[in-house]
């Protein structure tokens, strides 16, 4: 389609807001984010930051009448997602693009058997004009590949553990071997045990059907374990991206940054207590003026309280914080 | 916001309409000089075939169908909280019995029901009153019931019971309390629908009987002459319609305040 | 299921037999005496009591409870004391009108309803979706017989086109449907919204979305089977209600259906007509009830597992 140089997706000062009756949400703002091809890029923050919002918005599904994109573009090799028409917009989703949700037990439709799921995204992105019996056996693949036996799709969803229930939706969103996934959260709601089945088998198949992926999640565990890159998310705005080694291992950090790895346990490190970030996170519906997370930031200064500040880069390593100014760039 | 000001106007008509009209010399004194005028300045509503003023005999109405319905809710609601929360917090052998009794209730359309309660008990507004409690109470039971079973598993009841609270005070005290939005609601949607019940009710004949201006009876008695004096079955029915339209407004406006998943 | 079915057959018999003595009280209660009512005024004391003693009224109440009970179970339900017809032919005879009417209104209802709750639950809080619910408020707070009237008013007096009373032609029906099916729809455009907006948030609607599905097949094949669990009940409800004798508007319009029947028998305390009718209709609307909690488990593969305990989830 395109020359390989070019990034797969590629997000440029993304703004959503949501407007209610009484409030003016500003869930994500100015937002720029480059994913290329067969990578996987983490997107971390706390409850609250805008991931899911960006990922609804990137999936052209942000909630009608209340969600709106107010500025940016979303390049998808080239094309602007956000100017499709919403026809055009419905052959991307699931076949080029697709999303797996937070929940799986709440994700599957209780009312059909899981296999009729699967084949259902399938035969909305017929481009071959498969058979029934194509499909059928397209279906059977998928629920081996995710490790379900092809005999239990005749079941329906309250007959499957959640683990299972997430498999079944992995295996609708990588039917049609998607360029790009988007997997929000996508083992929060499990066991600890079955989520380390559930992302091993996500990252095999990554590498086996060779999809980028957008990897949301709030534990710095998995984003060690499955990503390339990485950017975190505060109060809507991607305060730090950089490479998994450049937030793992980098010196400097955003504070949020450096907050959120003083709240995990860790066992090559001698601590008595974890520090964890002081008070809740920013309202985005009534953002702080300067820097959004200056009230929770032990560095705070008075130019943080009034000015936003300006992102500091160091090759793939970009932080935006007053404490890393152009005169540390050399 | 409407509906409280609309319902506001039809009670304060209905508390001081003996301030400013007769019961006997406007309200059922006939006067056949008068009869069959149609709206006027002088009646705006017209007169009926004994000429009587049926703005004044619909204001007076107002009286009988708003205290009535009233009298209704309040009592079907105490019954249907009494073994709604009998029910629901004492559950096995005692639940059973009393939801297999409303069921008995639940298998006979309204209607049905209340015309033989009035039957047996004879025509008249207190009977038809009964007809509309034993109509009510069964769907009220099971509101109630399903409103406090979630609540009886709580753990502040298991503490009020822990401290050896009686079982009336922790039902009156820690249950009641809490069970109550739900049931605000629908005491006052049911109003809406005792007053259209008491007045179909009437509509047939059973209950309210002429002369007393009941909006049903008023409007069953204009049928006869409604070919050339339309105005006599339309006025009754539509101050039925505006007394139940205030208390669905005021209902639904209640329940999106209580209730705001539906919101968004 | 089987023995799901047959089991809700036999909890049918003591609510049957609770309606039956409840009923058969109330009637005995009433300060009637039947023979007065069946003789007239001007009967004379020995006339009167011997028809009394001819039709048992002398024995105590239990005794005729019991008499009236086993010669059901024999399948006798007895002949009128108004018109010594036969109690079973005089409804059998009345069915079909009341059948026409509620069959016909509920068509409507749903034709109406389930759209127009559809639409407003999408377009939520568009024009479309305050219209509806003002509409649906409207007809909600407008009595039945009222509307009836009004339309008796203007299209059977004012305009000729249909005639106001009878039940000979199709054209007579059409007044009593559109007056049933406009209360009833509204309540049903409410219920179908409200579900309806409950399952749209569910995640399966956006995973559905996200599949690449247009709002169509969204709405038609995702979120309307999940939505129509309420909707059943309230349409049978609905049905079970019509079927009951709608008495009000069978009023309005002079038809002569179960309605007209169970006034015209209660006022005359024909008891055997009355308590036949009631177990009839009893009957009827537990039967519907029956087939509405068996639809849910077709509706509902959940509910399969588990239908022995679809009653007490439900109460």
């Amino acid at each position: 389609m395109s020359n390989n140089n070019q990034p797969l997706l590629q997000v440029r000062d993304l703004t959503v807001e949501y407007q209610t009756d009484e409030l003016l949400v500003k869930a994500v703002n100015h937002v720029s984010l480059t994913v290329n091809r067969k990578e996987t890029i983490g997107l971390v923050g706390e409850t609250g930051a805008g991931k899911t919002t960006l990922a609804l918005a990137l999936m052209g599904l942000l909630p009608k009448g209340i969600g709106k994109v107010q500025s940016g573009e979303v390049l998808f090799e080239g094309t602007n997602l956000l100017q499709l028409r919403n026809a055009d917009m419905m052959a991307y989703r699931g076949k080029v693009l697709s999303m797996i949700f937070q929940d799986p037990m709440t994700s599957l439709n209780p009312v059909i058997p899981v296999g009729k799921q699967v084949a259902e995204v399938l035969e909305l992105h017929n481009e071959k004009h498969l058979t029934r019996e194509q499909i059928n056996a397209r279906v059977d693949d998928m629920f081996r590949l995710v490790g379900i036996p092809p005999e239990r799709k005749n079941e329906y969803p309250h007959q499957f553990s959640g683990g299972m229930k997430q498999r079944v939706v992995i295996a609708i969103s990588l039917a049609c071997e998607p360029e790009l996934l988007i997997a929000d959260e996508p083992t929060t709601a499990l066991d600890v045990t079955i989520q380390a089945q559930v992302l091993s088998m996500m990252s095999d198949l990554k590498e086996k059907l060779g999809t980028s992926m957008i990897m949301i999640t709030h534990d710095l565990g998995i984003v060690a374990q499955m990503c390339d890159r990485v950017a975190v998310m505060y109060a809507g705005e991607i305060v730090e991206s950089g490479t998994v080694e450049d937030i793992f291992e980098g010196e400097r950090h955003h504070p949020y940054t450096e907050g959120l790895f003083g709240s995990i346990p860790r066992l090559d490190v001698d601590t008595d207590r974890l520090k964890p970030i002081q008070g809740l996170i920013a309202d985005p519906s009534d953002l702080p003026s300067g820097c959004h997370f200056h009230p929770r930031c032990p560095y705070a200064t008075d130019r943080c309280r009034c000015e936003a500040p300006e992102a500091f880069a160091q090759q793939e390593h970009v932080i935006c914080c007053h404490r890393f100014g152009k005169e540390d760039a050399q | 916001m409407i509906g409280l000001v609309m319902l506001a106007v039809l009670v304060l008509l209905a508390v001081f309409a003996p301030l400013f009209i007769s019961y006997k010399d406007e309200v059922i004194k006939q006067n056949i000089r008068m009869r069959l005028q149609p709206p006027s300045w002088e009646h705006p509503f017209g007169t009926d075939q004994y000429g009587r003023d049926v703005l004044k005999r619909i204001i007076w109405g107002a009286r009988i169908s708003l205290s009535c319905s009233l009298v209704v809710i309040s009592v079907a609601t105490l019954l249907g909280a009494l073994f709604g929360s009998i029910s629901a917090y004492f559950g096995g052998k005692i639940d059973q019995v009393i939801m297999r009794i409303m069921d008995i209730f639940y298998a006979l359309p309204f209607n049905l029901m209340a015309i033989c309660v009035v039957a047996s008990l004879g025509n008249s507004i207190v009977n038809l009153g009964i007809a509309c409690i034993v109509g009510v109470v069964p769907g009220f039971t099971r509101i109630f019931r399903s409103a406090i079973l979630p609540i009886r598993g709580q753990e502040y009841i298991e503490a009020a019971r822990a401290c050896n609270t009686s079982h009336f005070r922790i039902i009156t005290k820690h249950i009641l309390p809490n069970a109550l939005g739900p049931i605000i609601v629908q005491a006052t949607l049911n109003l809406a629908v005792t007053i259209i019940a008491i007045a179909g009710l009437s509509y047939i004949g059973l209950g309210v009987e002429s002369p007393m201006p009941e909006w049903g009876t008023m409007l069953s008695d204009g049928r006869e002459y409604m070919r050339s004096y339309p105005y006599l079955v339309i006025f009754p029915g539509l101050a039925i319609m505006v007394a139940a339209m205030s208390l669905n407004l005021i209902g639904d406006g209640l329940r999106d305040a209580l209730d705001p998943k539906l919101k968004n | 299921m089987g023995r799901y079915i047959a089991k809700r057959l036999l909890l049918m018999i003591p609510v049957l037999l609770g309606i039956s003595l409840l009923v058969f009280t109330m009637l005995e209660l009433s300060p009637g005496d039947p023979a007065q009512i069946i003789l007239g005024m001007k009967a004379t004391p020995e006339a009167l009591d011997n028809l009394r003693e001819q039709m048992g009224l002398n024995d105590p109440f239990w005794i005729r409870y019991l008499r009236y009970i086993g010669n059901v179970l024999r399948g006798d339900f007895g002949t009128s004391w108004r018109t010594s017809l036969s109690v079973i032919d005089e409804i059998i005879h009345r069915i079909p009108v009341t059948l026409r009417v509620a069959l016909g209104a509920m068509f409507l209802t749903v034709l109406i309803g389930i759209p127009i709750g559809i639409l407003s639950a999408v377009k939520q809080y568009s024009l479309t979706d305050n219209l509806a619910l003002g509409g649906a408020l409207l007809f909600s707070s407008m009595p039945a017989f009222w509307f009836g009237t009004l339309l008796v008013l203007l299209f059977a007096l004012k305009l000729s086109w249909l005639p106001a009373t009878g039940s000979d032609s199709i054209k007579s029906y059409i007044l009593p449907w559109v007056t049933l099916a406009a209360s009833n729809a509204a309540t049903l455009v409410r219920m179908t919204r409200s579900s309806m907006l409950e399952v749209i948030r569910a995640d399966y609607i956006k995973m559905a979305r996200a599949k690449g599905a247009s709002e169509r097949q969204v709405i038609l094949r995702h979120a309307l089977r999940n939505a129509l669990l309420p909707i059943i009940t309230i349409v049978g409800m609905n049905f079970a209600g019509l079927m009951g004798g709608t008495v009000v508007i069978e009023q309005v319009f002079t038809l002569t259906g179960l309605g007209t029947l169970a006034i015209n028998s209660v006022r005359v305390l024909d008891v055997p007509m009355v308590m036949g009718e009631v177990l009839f209709i009893a009957a009827l609307t537990s039967l519907i009830n029956l087939l509405v909690d068996v639809l849910y488990v077709y509706i509902d593969p959940r509910l399969k597992s588990q239908y022995v305990k679809i009653r007490k989830a439900k109460g």
